[in-house]
């Protein structure tokens, strides 16, 4: 019993270890990837008229999904 | 048994003390660190005897592209009395570097950061953020962030009295 409680123990500590490990701190310097092309949402106007279409649909309300602002954090 | 706790804990505050002097950040009084050890790309002016800013900024950080006219008369109404603008891009792409420096043709000198160890030596907090260095190499003073006008005005009258300063 003692065995498996110790086993659970590491397992959990080692999924903590792994779950944690995802977690990073972007700095200032590196506020580049956020600004990115890539990481806009209505990158794609295509994509954006469906995703709009069906919170519409679902919803009853449409707009205030833009946004202000670079990303960067600046001032 | 008691012994050996001793010894972890020493060695436990050790590891922290190492770790906290490697990522030390630079205070206003202490010296900024020398530029030409970081592998800046472009080519470094002469400090010595000079009032220096160092600003740090980015082509995608948009207060930093306000600062620039106002810097670039800065640097040349200050210059000829010993003021030097070093502008230190973090940018890692050297196309949308350039492309910036063609756009807006600064008449202060701008190097780059490719491989960002001297942002990463000085913790930068934010971009834009100007740090103010006297003739005798002493960071006097940290601004963070261009607010226009006011940004422009405050760090003028600050350089001109570091400038003013006996050398």
């Amino acid at each position: 019993m003692k065995k498996m409680i110790t086993m659970g123990s590491v397992l959990l500590l080692g999924m903590a270890g792994l779950v944690l490990g995802g977690c990073t701190t972007v700095q200032p310097w590196e506020r580049a990837a956020l600004s990115d092309y890539s990481m806009k949402p209505d990158r794609d106007p295509l994509q954006a008229a469906m995703s709009e279409h069906i919170h519409f649909s679902r919803e009853a309300s449409s707009g205030g999904r833009g946004v202000g602002g670079s990303g960067c954090g600046c001032n | 048994m008691w012994s050996q706790s001793k010894k972890h804990i020493a060695m436990l505050a050790g590891a922290i003390a190492l770790a906290s002097v490697g990522f030390a950040d630079v205070k206003v009084g202490s010296s900024f660190p020398a530029l030409e050890g970081f592998g800046l790309e472009g080519t470094l002016p002469e400090r010595t005897g000079r009032v220096v800013m160092v600003d740090f900024w980015a082509t995608w950080c948009t207060p930093c592209k306000a600062s620039f006219p106002a810097y670039s008369a800065m640097q040349k109404e200050l210059g000829e009395r010993g003021f030097t603008l070093v502008a230190v891009s973090v940018d890692k792409k050297p196309a949308e570097y350039a492309e910036f420096l063609k756009t807006f043709t600064p008449s202060f000198i701008t190097v780059r950061d490719a491989k960002q160890k001297l942002v990463a030596e000085v913790k930068v907090p934010g971009m834009p953020t100007c740090y103010l260095i006297d003739r005798k190499g002493v960071l006097r003073e940290i601004h963070g962030g261009y607010h226009g006008d006011a940004t422009a005005k405050e760090l003028r009258e600050k350089v001109i009295k570091l400038l003013e300063e006996s050398p």
